[in-house]
Order: C-alpha cells, then sequence, then structure tokens
C-alpha cells in the first residue's frame, strides 16, 4: 500500500461499560477507506456495543471516537446530524419501522432531503430496493409481511438510501439459511465495490468473512486484539483466535470458499 | 454538499456534464437533463448529418447512484441505451451499470376505481369484519364453556395458580378504583337528586333514587367499564406479546392447551371477582349516597338506612346478575384480540385499543338488553 490511506474511522484508548461490568478498555482501531472490515469476538465482546459507541448512539466513559475526521464522543447534535448523513446503519433484523410499508422504510432518509419531489424520491427508494434484490412488489409489502432475508435486503436499502460513504452492517448475515446468506454476501461485495463503500461489519458468519472482509479485527479482553487479513489470522497464536479461525467450522469454510472460488 | 454542476450542449450533439452529480441537487439534476434531451431530441433531425447523440460524462466529479439514475432515465428519455454514456471513468461506469441493472421497470397502474365502488367495498369489508368478529367471540364462548366443563369435571386439570394471580391482577388490584368512582357516583347522584326532588318536597325519595341507580345499573355498569378498560386491554396486551414471541406456538408443540392455560383461567378469574367488585361498588356508592344525603339534606343515616330497607332487594338481585355476564363477555373478548395479534407491534397496539372500546361496547349493549329482558319479565 503506497497510496496514503485515509482514516474513516480512527478509535483511540475506548473504554466503555454497563454499570460495573467493563465492555471495553484501551481500544483502538481504524478503519480505512475502501476496505471492508470484519469485526468477530466472542458472545459478549463488544462487537454491537462498538458499532454502537461508533454511530453515537452509546457513549463511552473514555477514549475518542473519529468518524470523517470529527468526533463523535460529546459530539453537539447537529455535528453527528451531519455525520449521520454520510453513514448507513443495517441493524440486525433490519430494524424496519413496522407501520411503514418496504417503500416507505426507505424512503425516511430521503425525506431529510430539501426540495426533493415525491415522484423522485419514490423512483429512488424503488431503485433501492432493486439494488439490493428485491422484487419490486415488495415495496408495497410490510415488514411483518416478509422473510427474515428480505428484511434484512430492506434494511440494507434504507441504509443505502443516501448513497453513504460508509457502511456499518450488524450480523447481516445471523438467522439466514446458507444460500440466502451466501447471496447476501455476493450482494454486499457487489454494492460495495459498485458505490465505493467503506464497510464496518460486525458478524459470526465465517463465510461471510472470507468472502467480504479485506481486513478482520478480533475482539477480545475489551480491545482489539488482533487485526489483519484472514491468512495471517491463521498463524495468530490466542486460544480464541485459533479457535476460531483453525476450527473445523472455519476448516470447512475455507474449504468450499476455494472449492467456489 | 455545495459543488455544483453543468450541463452543456455540444457542437457534438453530445451532452457535456460536469461538476457534482448527487442526490442533494437531484430534483434540478433531473429537471435539467430532461429539459437537455428533449432540446436535443427536438434539434436533431433538423440538422443535415446524423450525429451520435449521447452524454459525456468526462467533466463528471462525483456520481452517486441518484445521479447515474438521472444520467439513465435521460438516456432513456432520449431512447439511448447504456452505450451512449461515455467518458465516465471506470468506477462510475461501473456504477452506471450497477444501476442500470436496477432500474425500475414500469408497471401499469392498477385500473382506477369508481369513488363509489371504492365506498361499497370498504363497508362489505367492514360488515364481513364484524360477521367474522361476533362468529369468533361465540366460538371462543363454546370454548371457554367446554373448558370449564372439563374442569369441573377432572378439577385438578383446573390451573389453580394461575387463576388465583389472575384474580389478584382483576380484582384485588381493582378494589381501591372501583370503590373511589363508585362512592364519588352516589355522592353525585345524592347531590344532583337532591336539588331537584327539594322542589317538590320529596327530599327522602333521595334514598330511593340513590339505591335503585346505584343497585340496578350504576354500580355493576360503571365497574364493568372500568374493568373492561383495564382487564381487556391486559389480556389483549398478555397474549398478545406471547403470540409475537410464538410463545403460544411453543405451548401448542408442548401439547399445552392454550385455551385450557391462558383463556379459562383468566375469563374464570373475571367471573369470580366481578361480581365482588360490583357488591363493593354498590355498597360504596351507597355510602356516599348516604354521606352527601346526610350533609345536604339532613337525611340521618338511620333514616337513610330505614329507607333503604324498604326499597325492593329485587334491585340487588337484578344488577348482581349482570355481573357475570358482563365478567365472560369482557374477558372473552380480550383474549379474543390477544390471539387476534400477528408479527408487528402495531397489530399488538391496534388490537389492544381495539379490545377496550369493544368490551366497553359489548357491556353497555348488553346492558340495554338486560333493561328490556328485565322489563319484560317484570321485575
Amino acid at each position: 500500500m503506497s497510496a496514503p490511506r485515509e482514516a474513516v474511522i480512527a478509535v483511540r484508548g475506548l473504554g466503555t461499560r454497563f454499570g460495573p461490568q467493563i465492555v471495553h478498555q484501551g481500544l483502538d482501531l481504524d478503519l480505512w477507506r475502501g476496505e471492508v472490515l470484519g469485526v468477530v469476538g466472542g458472545s459478549g465482546s463488544g462487537k454491537s456495543v462498538l458499532l454502537r459507541t461508533i454511530t453515537g448512539l452509546n457513549r463511552p466513559f473514555a477514549g475518542s471516537v473519529r468518524v470523517f475526521g470529527t468526533e463523535v464522543v460529546g459530539a453537539p447534535p447537529e455535528a453527528l446530524a451531519e455525520l449521520e448523513t454520510r453513514w448507513g446503519v443495517m441493524f440486525q433484523d433490519g430494524a424496519l419501522f413496522s407501520a411503514l410499508t418496504v417503500r416507505e422504510n426507505v424512503e425516511v432518509p430521503l425525506r431529510a432531503i430539501a426540495g426533493l419531489p415525491d415522484a423522485i424520491r419514490r423512483d429512488l427508494a424503488d431503485l433501492k430496493i432493486a439494488m439490493v434484490g428485491l422484487p419490486l412488489e415488495a415495496g408495497d409489502k410490510y415488514p411483518s409481511e416478509l422473510s427474515g432475508g428480505m428484511r434484512k435486503r430492506a434494511g440494507l436499502a434504507r441504509a443505502l438510501a443516501r448513497d453513504p460513504e460508509l457502511l456499518f452492517l450488524d450480523e447481516p448475515t445471523a438467522g439466514l439459511d446458507p444460500i440466502g446468506a451466501a447471496a447476501f454476501d455476493r450482494l454486499l461485495v457487489d454494492l460495495s465495490g459498485a458505490l465505493g463503500l467503506t464497510v464496518f461489519l460486525v458478524t459470526h458468519d465465517l463465510d461471510t468473512l472470507i468472502a467480504t472482509a479485506s481486513r478482520v479485527a478480533v475482539l477480545a479482553e475489551g480491545r482489539v486484539l488482533v487485526e489483519g487479513t484472514m491468512e495471517a489470522m491463521r498463524t495468530v497464536d490466542h486460544p480464541w483466535v485459533r479457535e476460531y479461525f483453525q476450527g473445523p467450522r472455519a476448516r470447512a469454510a475455507q474449504a468450499s470458499h476455494e472449492g467456489r472460488g | 454538499m455545495g459543488e455544483g454542476f453543468a450541463i452543456t450542449r455540444g457542437d457534438d450533439a453530445l451532452l457535456h456534464l460536469a461538476g457534482a452529480f448527487t442526490l442533494a441537487r437531484i430534483a434540478e439534476i433531473d429537471a435539467e437533463l430532461a429539459a437537455a434531451t428533449a432540446a436535443m431530441q427536438k434539434g436533431a433531425p433538423s440538422e443535415a448529418a446524423p450525429a451520435p447523440r449521447g452524454i459525456d460524462g468526462s467533466g463528471v466529479a462525483v456520481l452517486d447512484t441518484a445521479g447515474a439514475w438521472a444520467v439513465l432515465r435521460a438516456l432513456g428519455r432520449a431512447g439511448l441505451g447504456l452505450e451512449a454514456a461515455r467518458g465516465f471513468s471506470p468506477e462510475q461506469t461501473r456504477l452506471l451499470r450497477t444501476v442500470a441493472d436496477a432500474m425500475p421497470r414500469p408497471v401499469p397502474a392498477a385500473p382506477a376505481r369508481s369513488r363509489l365502488a371504492e365506498t361499497l367495498e370498504r363497508l362489505g369489508r367492514a360488515a364481513e369484519e364484524i360477521a367474522r368478529l361476533l362468529r369468533d367471540l361465540t366460538a371462543y364462548l363454546g370454548l371457554f364453556v367446554l373448558r370449564l366443563g372439563a374442569a369441573v369435571a377432572r378439577p385438578r386439570r383446573l390451573p389453580v395458580t394461575a387463576l388465583v394471580h389472575h384474580c389478584q391482577q382483576v380484582g384485588l388490584n381493582a378494589v381501591p378504583i372501583v370503590v373511589l368512582m363508585a362512592f364519588l357516583i352516589g355522592v353525585v347522584l345524592a347531590f344532583q337528586g337532591a336539588t331537584q326532588l327539594r322542589r317538590f318536597g320529596a327530599d327522602v325519595f333521595v334514598v330511593d333514587l340513590i339505591a335503585i341507580s346505584v343497585l340496578r345499573e350504576l354500580g355493576v355498569l360503571l365497574t364493568a367499564i372500568i374493568v373492561a378498560g383495564r382487564t381487556a386491554s391486559a389480556f389483549t396486551a398478555q397474549l398478545g406479546a406471547m403470540k409475537m414471541r410464538e410463545e403460544i406456538d411453543a405451548m401448542r408443540t408442548l401439547a399445552i392447551d392454550p385455551a385450557e392455560a391462558l383463556i379459562l383461567p383468566r375469563v374464570l378469574a373475571l367471573v369470580i371477582t366481578l361480581p365482588v367488585l360490583t357488591l363493593l361498588a354498590n355498597v360504596a356508592g351507597l355510602a356516599g349516597g348516604a354521606l352527601m344525603a346526610w350533609i345536604d339534606l339532613g337525611i340521618s343515616p338511620a333514616m337513610f338506612r330505614t329507607r333503604l330497607l324498604e326499597t325492593s332487594v329485587d334491585h340487588v338481585t337484578v344488577g348482581m346478575l349482570k355481573a357475570p355476564v358482563f365478567a365472560v363477555v369482557i374477558g372473552l373478548i380480550g383474549c379474543h384480540a390477544g390471539m387476534q395479534v400477528q408479527g408487528s407491534t402495531d397489530s399488538l397496539g391496534r388490537l389492544t385499543s381495539a379490545s377496550v372500546v369493544r368490551a366497553i361496547f359489548a357491556v353497555i349493549l348488553i346492558d340495554a338488553l338486560f333493561s328490556i329482558f328485565y322489563s319484560e319479565v317484570g321485575l
């Protein structure tokens, strides 16, 4: 890498806790423009908390979080609102508004744009719905009428509605069948390439990591234990990392990926 | 972001785009592109040479999906394909191709229907809805009676713990509000009745007024309305939340009958506690009336008692007989609405409020039917 890398997210010395329980302590993490960073870790290692802290939903007790060079911790609401137009977040089950149809859900972020006529907003929402691979009829349905996989796609469409530079994904393939999960992985690779996205991906899914992540960060013991490429992870000498990246499931995922590729 | 954009028509019959083509100004971009392509189409035939037409994007600094959408729309309007877009950077071309693949195909609009037809359809659906609700509630009544019969035949199957729990929830915890409400109603009745009756010198009949209206109607009716508001909504919310979390499906797979485990104890608890609450409301209403009669008319509690004992005991019977009927109706409406909840939180909220409205309406309707019945049989 010779070109100067631009840090989209720079986390330094982050500390978070819930009551007496410390989740992160002294956590450092960088996300460079254009990469897909897979964040992994055991249950309760604070992956989702990290995502929520970076997006300003959770306030840390120590450290700094800079996104696009703007400090998120203690940022005034206007600064946070400005940042929110530049990132999109997809929550675990899509977190769609249940009282709105899928199209109306995707239109919600577009409503913040002044002077956007209804017809264009509708067309752009339809475009995003089609881009995430949902049939056009899905736009008129309510979230409760969709399957889990379709809800996740709709959540992605809403996250992408304003063409963010940075995309946060929380367990995008959890609860999907292998075919649906693989299709989602492909969609993610296609879209992040075509739209030039930088992706912060929280996942458990080894197949997703292998298929999409350009770099992996392992959360354990309240900090980023190791980071690097998938290959580098296999040489790390730490019991959890070894178990995770060299266990039977990891070997199966790797084998199937090589078989496909 | 504040970058501008420019659309110019070159001599080569190409539209030259420059600047930022992004979501922020997409309405202007789309309008200007539409105007430019229209002009291009109009201008083309007059020129002698059939010039290659298309869009040149070499000056485009920023392009997002909205911008790509506008460019593709302009091409579509001019009857051109993706190949007529040139000069875009490789990344922008890739984006254009991705968006082109996803461009929504125009769908034929549904044929417009007359307003009358729509009104009639809505009316018909509403009527069907009511018919279905009545049928469902009848089915629930049957189910309740069936499970009650089974429980009576084999008392060990009766879920006693749940029954006691619900008796506390719907009965004991409702005592303060019911008693306070009935007491105040008694006070108001005595006060209003006294001012009217005093004009005829018939002050002492205020006792009859209070006794008959509280014992026959108000005690049971207002108690039932409060319980409908408190309990029908609680039943719907409890069962609805269980339905949403698939707990009820889980019960079925474990061979637990939801009607026996959930509906029977709730409705039975109401049947047991609503008459008790009504009795308390009657006592509180009479006490309130007696207090006000004493203060305002000087009718002593002893005199109040004497007059009270002279009124027919039928009034108490008439009032109390309604209580178990109201209880069954409120319980069944609440439980039925809970079981109708679908996956979304939206339907939970809608059905919770619907169950309260239905329960209160049903209570008042049945009270009216009771009045007709009692007057026919001469009670």
